[in-house]
């Protein structure tokens, strides 16, 4: 089993942690296209900076990570798409946001950018837009008795917007496309140049649902970079504020595809839970998501007085009652009707975008980034990873119960643990770039930074979603119409953290 | 399931008291609700949800209005699925660049009398979003705003506060 750093061979650059990044040819640049092609490796990332590009990519063994950088004197890089499709809408934003040009790439219509902006390339050579909107080409389908349906960006529920694109034939999807952007806000533009303060600031507010598990990954790739390390107290504080969100966006979920399937007594049970979990973490950090209470060095503030109290006692009542909502899930043969069996997701194509959380772990994919990359302090903590292969709606709501259930012994053991000491260490003003991860209940989210004296020089953050939204088009294919909602709900895909 | 319905049956609700006007939001309201449209509506408002841009924070917290904590339709407000069928707008977020069409698209589908609540800090100004080359600003930049929520987000405590005054609005005023 080759490492990934004999495969690149290129020049390590130096004060990046806590895995290594390498300049590589453009000819090593192909041949790790061609590893993950053939899948012996899996695109964690791919991004933009000033006349480069950056690819993180891990290999058979999960702690075998590298950051590929190339540089692009010419404004062109060989596409990785071309060899390993996942890549492709990375490349779609890179080409939109940075003009760099990906040679050989199989789509070169643009992503993000929906000819609103009053600059193109708003990351790269920033020149005016065209005074008349381009017309987006959708994908061509053809066939008899085939007609469209859009749908968005406005959408009927409370739900984030995004356009969908469905090709139907009666009541069959036979393609679905989604044309993503329209929550774009310019993160990383705005990261570019600011205080890792006020970088924290953003990187909690990239997808609200997962303001923890974000600054938890920015917090780490800050870390790295600077070479610290938070205080143990710390680390379970963060952990123990991410077992919560994740409670608390895993109960939302379950309610809420229940409801989708038009069985709204879980949606009910399953909100009372949620809020329980939400009035917890108010109680016990001061804010019902959690923002801003993780940063680099360490958490912001010290968990109230009656925090363990209210979380051991809120954590009793769950225990109680969730397991009869999945005793109420698993024996109402209408709704197994509705969840069983559709929107399929083949383990082939999980293993190939490497999707994470939910979506990967059910369709066999077992991959976990509190158990595979072993961040603190779950390195030190007892728990395992559910992972199913059905694939189906079914199977991403079975995953969630088994974590919900995995998170309520970790919450108990953090508690128990709870170190004493110092919640923050100071963050100097040092130079240095650094990659994180965290879980986030979405899956795995990546962070990227480049510090330049104390400044952001670059940030990068990927969501899960990017290697999920996809799958998505391929588990509706063949299904009817009226699933969509369904299957879209057992992704919960994130439209912010995608859009940026 | 016929245990958990039995107990819902015997157990008392867990919907608690509304809160409090809360003055700081209604300081804001920029128009109150005229007592002619009021009047016509009563107390019954249908609200349309617009995401112009969110980071999906405040989404969370307006779903949270519709469970059994906060109950929202005892009110007589109830979320719908057409701006045609709204009086009143729920809009979160900066203003997207991306969004501002579809936003405005959505106000002229809107039928008068209507009123749009501007939700978060970001609606307010674009907050930590403005000044990019995405965002177009606070809601108020692209459509007519008649009452801010703040917070970030606005606890659902707070969003009630808000939609209450903006019933009451004409009284308060």
């Amino acid at each position: 089993m080759a490492r990934l750093t004999d495969i690149a061979r290129g020049e390590p650059v130096a004060g990046h942690r806590p895995w290594p990044r390498v300049h590589v040819t453009p000819q090593a640049w192909r041949t790790l296209a061609n590893e993950m092609a053939e899948a012996r490796a899996t695109l964690l990332g791919l991004w933009g900076d000033a006349g480069a590009v950056h690819m993180a990519v891990m290999g058979e063994e999960p702690r075998d990570i590298i950051v590929a950088s190339l540089e692009c004197p010419d404004g062109t890089f060989a596409s990785v798409g071309a060899l390993h499709p996942p890549a492709i809408r990375f490349e779609r934003a890179i080409r939109s946001l940075f003009g760099l040009e990906p040679i050989g790439a199989p789509d070169t219509r643009p992503w993000l950018d929906l000819g609103f902006w009053e600059v193109e390339h708003p990351l790269g050579a920033r020149t005016p837009a065209p005074a008349t909107r381009r017309i987006y080409e959708f994908l061509p389908v053809e066939g008899e008795g085939l007609h469209q349906i859009p749908v968005g960006p406005v959408h009927a529920g409370i739900i984030e917007p995004g356009h969908f694109r469905f090709t139907a034939n009666g009541e069959t999807v036979a393609r679905l496309e989604e044309r993503l952007g329209y929550v774009h806000k310019g993160i990383e533009s705005l990261m570019a140049g600011t205080t890792v303060a006020r970088a924290a600031q953003l990187a909690g507010r990239t997808s609200g649902d997962s303001t923890v598990a974000y600054s938890i990954a920015f917090a780490h790739a800050v870390e790295a970079a600077l070479d610290i390390a938070p205080p143990p107290r710390a680390q379970y504080l963060r952990a123990l504020m991410a077992e919560l969100e994740r409670l608390a966006n895993h109960f939302g979920d379950i309610g809420a595809i229940c409801n989708d399937a038009s069985f709204s007594l879980m949606h009910a049970h399953c909100g009372i839970l949620r809020e329980r979990v939400l009035r917890a973490a108010a109680t016990a950090f001061g804010h019902r998501l959690m923002m801003d209470r993780v940063v680099p060095g360490g958490v912001a503030a010290e968990l109230h007085a009656e925090g363990i109290a209210v979380i051991r006692q809120t954590l009793a009542e769950l225990r109680q009652r969730f397991p009869r909502l999945v005793e109420l899930y698993d024996n109402t043969a209408s709704l197994m009707d509705r969840t069983a069996a559709t929107g399929i997701v083949s383990a082939a194509l999980a293993r190939q975008f490497g999707a994470g959380g939910y979506v990967g772990r059910g369709s066999g994919r077992n991959f976990d980034a509190r158990k595979n990359l072993a961040y603190a302090p779950y390195d030190r903590l007892d728990f395992t990873v559910p992972v199913l292969d059905a694939g189906d709606v079914n199977a991403r709501v079975w995953i969630r119960i088994r974590e919900v259930e995995q998170s309520f012994a970790l919450i108990e053991q953090l508690v128990a643990q709870l170190p004493d000491g110092p919640t923050a260490v100071a963050v100097g003003g040092g130079s240095g770039s650094g990659l994180g991860f965290a879980e986030g209940f979405r899956g795995d989210v990546l962070a990227w930074i480049r510090l330049d004296g104390g400044r952001v020089a670059r940030c990068h953050l990927r969501d899960p979603s990017w290697l999920q939204w996809p799958l998505l088009e391929a588990a509706i294919e063949g299904n009817i119409v009226a699933d969509f909602p369904l299957c879209n709900k057992s992704f919960n895909c994130s439209y912010s953290g995608h859009d940026l | 399931m016929r245990r958990t319905l039995l107990e819902s049956l015997t157990h008392g609700p867990l919907t608690e008291a509304p809160p409090a006007r809360d003055d700081a939001a209604l300081a804001e309201l920029a128009a109150s609700v005229e007592r002619a449209a009021r009047r016509r509506l009563g107390r019954s408002l249908a609200i349309r949800e617009v995401d112009a841009g969110s980071c999906n924070g405040c989404e969370l917290e307006i779903h949270a209005l519709n469970n059994a904590f906060y109950d929202l339709e005892r009110f007589g407000l109830r979320f719908v699925a057409s701006p045609r069928h709204a009086d009143v707008l729920l809009v979160t977020g900066p203003v997207t660049r991306n969004m501002r069409e579809a936003l405005l698209r959505t106000y002229n589908a809107t039928p008068d009398p209507k009123w749009v609540v501007a939700v978060g800090a970001c609606a307010k100004d674009g907050g930590i979003f403005a000044g990019g080359y995405a965002v177009a600003g606070g809601v108020g930049a692209v459509v007519p705003v008649d009452l801010h929520i703040p917070g970030c987000p606005p606890t659902p405590t707070q969003l009630l506060q808000g939609l209450i005054g903006l019933l009451e609005g004409g009284s308060a005023a």
